[in-house]
């Protein structure tokens, strides 16, 4: 090949910055994407990935930065803005309409017709030449798209990204729903893609994947790109893990006192299993202790605690606090029994948004000042505002709707439910993630306070490095096992992140 | 924004201020301000709306009917005819707040007149006390309640489905009981009682008003409420607070039935009949009067005082026109424009508001 001046790459984003009511999600993200790459996309959760993603296919708009497209800046101002631009996106929950035909879920939203009527029988035409160029001929443009498998439902989604003439297809972990033979396949598919000058920018977690598949890497982390088109032959795992999670919230998690050897178990859970999601899981949690759970999203973190917690029914095993058993199943005996949770989702799980902060502390708590069924708002706004105070949410007024307030001041008003309701166990569900770095600080001292005032803390967090800070045991669970249980302080980032991407027993 | 952040303490005034434009849309994330404390319910602003909607509405009634419509007698028989919807709505009110919709409560109410008005019940009405009428119909109306509530909350029912399978179920029933006849009440105790005055004011306008205080004092100063506000404005949170919102459903929808059966002790008092014809497109009438009156059709947000008003708007208007001798059919037409600048009225009035502050 001549040197020449080299063209424009196919797709940059340079600086881009999106910022949030409360939160950065972006802060100077790099990308260059050149014409038929398989482009990795690599970063822990909350890394800022599925931000990006958004920015470029119009569901977002930066707050700074530029997006160029063979070296001509563009806006891309919505999805079908984005489409015009030859970018496509394959979300990671497909977005596929069941009951509709493969041949009009690929021209969903540009549906060939003549005259206002569909023209079927070109539409079924266009969509077989197009599953034939995948390599599918298998699937007939007519069945309906329900009755596929998540890999079939894969196909169709990139059938759908080439009728828009993509020349950039971004795909959201697309090997997180499919088996082994359906990965080598979907693997297939791409290296054709791209051997037809197609881009292809890939997200994936799984680090042999990305050794497989990828051409270049850019790595994110805290929103940022650490890392811009790095060879992959060039980079070894080590490196990568070190860009994925080099330390930048160091020195602010508390000390911590350590646990007495005569502290009582508070919470026990015992061959606790939920059919499907996860298998015997047992643990127990000692008062003023704080228990990690580290894993990937969809190994069963979150799971694990909802069951303890009664939100799901348990197939099998048993939950008891301070050695009386919970019945399973009923949140509301949970909640009796002193266990509180905040959950992963805060403002469609945690929070009523548009009621008033105070109401939204005592929530689990407002029978218990009421008077023979008459709430007693004048005690709920005091207890409401001692917690506001203590724990310093901003700003202190308990009549604002809590939907005004910060990620962080949202979660420090979760958490003051729970001391407001007075909880022996406290389950968090990424107590940080979309919450500011000196608001992080404060709601970390917070656990640890409430720890060393004897409470039972079961910390999960899809960032190690919180996991391994706050906490004084580790439970590392991968793909609805145990895999590890152990002091936070005998493993080290890099061997949660082994035994989380590979599974392997330590 | 970062003003009344650092504000403190006056911001909760501001905020009794903006509350005027009732609640910002929610799609204004981070630029909205709180709510204040709600004296009735909803915006005081929005209540301060609609009266002036209904006091213009009176202006036009006078300008066009003169002295018929601004006499106490009218204003008596305006009242007596808002008491039986007025009774629904505060129970629809309740259910569309926490989150669901009743559509069997104009049925149901049907159903609850003709089984206190058969010639059994009547009959034992006569040989113990005129009351036994009084609780049949109550116990009617909440077992219907119930099953829709059940089927809801536990058969997990989409509540339009359930309760629409009970508005065609309750009519028929009645019409099988019936025998598709008017039923006389002929039981004088309960006619004495529900057809008297009390202090110039008919007993069924008494009614009405006790169902409305009592339904505004549940709403906004019991657990009760808070736990209807709590589920309708985000089911799957008030479940992790340790609220039992299955039960909750249910009694929601048990209370629904239970004003369907108050308002059909009512309507058998103002016609002396029972039939199964009685409370047709009510729970239309219903529901438009509680979303004219500022509740939100998607739960989370409801307001009595403005339920009230909304029935009152509704009923006036049908007496306007009466007094006019127009044809109900000009009424239907423009209660459906009523209701729709109503509802764009109020969204333009909250956009407003959030927008200033």
């Amino acid at each position: 090949m001549v040197i020449a001046d080299p063209p424009a790459p196919l797709l940059q984003m340079r600086g881009i910055v999106k910022i949030f009511p409360g939160a950065r999600a972006l802060d100077g993200v790099d990308l260059e994407v050149r014409q038929g790459e398989v482009h990795c996309l690599l970063g822990q959760n909350g890394a800022g990935k599925s931000t990006l993603i958004k920015v470029l296919s119009g569901a977002h708009q930066p707050t700074e930065g530029a997006v160029l497209i063979d070296g001509e800046p563009v806006t891309i101002t919505d999805p079908v803005s984005a489409l015009r631009h030859g970018i496509a996106t394959m979300y990671q929950e497909l977005d596929v309409v069941d009951g509709l035909s493969v041949a009009e879920n690929v021209y969903l939203g540009h549906e060939l017709s003549a005259g206002g009527f569909t023209a079927r029988h070109r539409l079924a035409r266009h969509a077989r030449a197009l599953l034939d160029r995948l390599g599918h001929r298998e699937i007939s443009p007519n069945r309906e798209v329900g009755t596929l498998p998540a890999a079939g439902k894969q196909i169709v989604s990139m059938a759908r990204a080439l009728s828009h003439d993509a020349r950039v297809i971004v795909m959201d972990e697309p090997s997180a729903v499919l088996d082994a033979g359906e990965v080598a396949n979907l693997f297939r598919v791409v290296r054709d893609l791209s051997a037809q000058g197609i881009a292809i920018v890939y997200i994936s977690h799984r680090l042999e994947e990305i050794r497989e598949i990828g051409d270049r890497i850019t790595v994110l982390k805290d929103g940022a790109s650490v890392a811009s088109g790095l060879e992959v032959a060039a980079t070894t795992t080590p490196d990568l893990i070190r860009l994925m999670t080099g330390r930048t919230v160091e020195g602010t998690f508390p000390e911590r006192p350590g646990v007495p050897e005569d502290a009582a178990p508070l919470l026990e859970v015992e061959d606790l299993t939920l059919r499907g999601v996860f298998e015997k899981v047992s643990l127990t949690v000692r008062a003023g202790e704080v228990l990690g759970l580290a894993g990937l999203v969809g190994a069963g973190r979150s799971e694990i605690l909802e069951t303890v917690y009664g939100a799901r029914r348990a197939s099998s095993g048993t939950v008891s606090v301070a050695g009386a058993p919970v019945r399973p199943g009923s949140v509301h005996r949970a909640v009796d029994a002193g266990i509180g949770l905040c959950p992963e989702e805060r403002k469609s799980q945690g929070l009523v948004l548009d009621e008033a902060v105070y109401r939204n502390i005592t929530l689990p708590s407002f029978t218990r000042f009421a008077r023979s069924g008459f709430v007693d708002e004048r005690a709920e706004r005091a207890v409401a505002r001692e917690q506001v105070t203590a724990l310093d949410v901003r700003p202190a007024d308990v009549d604002r709707a809590v939907r005004t307030l910060s990620g962080g001041n949202q979660q420090k008003a979760l958490l003051a439910r729970w001391l407001v309701h007075g909880c022996r166990v406290l389950l968090l569900d990424e107590p940080t993630r979309g919450v500011d770095v000196g608001a992080r600080a404060e709601i970390y001292a917070l656990v640890r306070a409430l720890a060393d005032a004897g409470a039972a803390v079961v910390v999960v967090s899809s960032e190690i490095e919180e996991v391994l800070g706050l906490a004084d045991r580790v439970l590392v669970v991968s793909e609805g096992r145990v895999v590890h249980d152990g002091p936070a302080t005998s493993i080290d980032e890099h061997g949660v992140l082994d035994l989380v991407m590979e599974g392997r027993v330590a | 924004m970062s003003g009344q952040q650092d504000a403190g303490s006056s911001v909760s005034e501001q905020n009794d201020a903006a509350a005027l434009g009732g609640r910002p849309p929610s799609t204004r994330e981070g630029t909205s301000p709180g709510r204040g404390r709600e004296l009735l319910g909803g915006g005081v602003g929005r209540n301060a709306g609609l009266v002036l909607a209904l006091l213009l509405l009176c202006v036009v009634g006078y300008a066009t009917a003169g002295e018929r419509f601004l006499s106490v007698d009218n204003f008596l028989t305006i009242l007596r005819l808002a008491a039986v919807l007025g009774v629904l709505a505060v129970g629809m009110t309740f259910v569309i707040t926490g989150g669901g919709i009743d559509l069997s409560v104009g049925s149901v109410l049907g159903l609850a007149t003709v089984w206190a008005s058969t010639v059994a019940t009547q009959t034992m009405a006569q040989d113990t006390h005129w009351t036994v009428m009084v609780f049949t119909a109550l116990a009617v109306g909440t077992a219907a309640g119930l099953v829709n509530g059940v089927l809801i909350a536990y058969g997990k029912v989409v509540a339009f489905i359930a309760t629409l399978a009970m508005l065609i179920g309750a009519r028929g029933l009645a019409e099988i009981i019936s025998g598709r006849q008017n039923q006389i009440v002929e039981v004088d105790g309960f006619l004495d009682f529900f057809r008297a005055d009390f202090l110039g004011v008919p007993v069924l306008v008494w009614m009405f008003a006790l169902v409305a205080v009592a339904g505004w004092v549940l709403l906004n100063r019991t657990t009760f409420g808070r736990r209807t506000v709590a589920v309708g404005g985000n089911p799957e949170a008030a479940r992790l607070a340790g609220i039992k919102v299955q039960r909750h459903v249910m009694y929601l929808y048990a209370l629904s039935g239970l004003t369907a059966g108050i308002a059909a002790v009512l309507m058998l008092a103002r016609t002396t009949a029972g039939t199964s014809t009685h409370g047709q497109l009510y729970e239309l009438d219903a529901i438009a009067a509680v979303v004219v009156g500022g509740t939100l059709l998607a739960g989370g947000r409801g307001t009595i005082a403005g339920t009230v008003l909304g029935v009152l708007i509704l009923t006036t208007l049908t007496n306007v026109f009466t007094q006019n001798n127009m044809s109900i059919s000009a009424q239907s037409v423009t209660k459906g424009v009523i209701i729709v600048v109503a509802v764009l009225l109020q969204q333009r009035f909250a956009n407003r508001s959030s927008a200033s502050t």
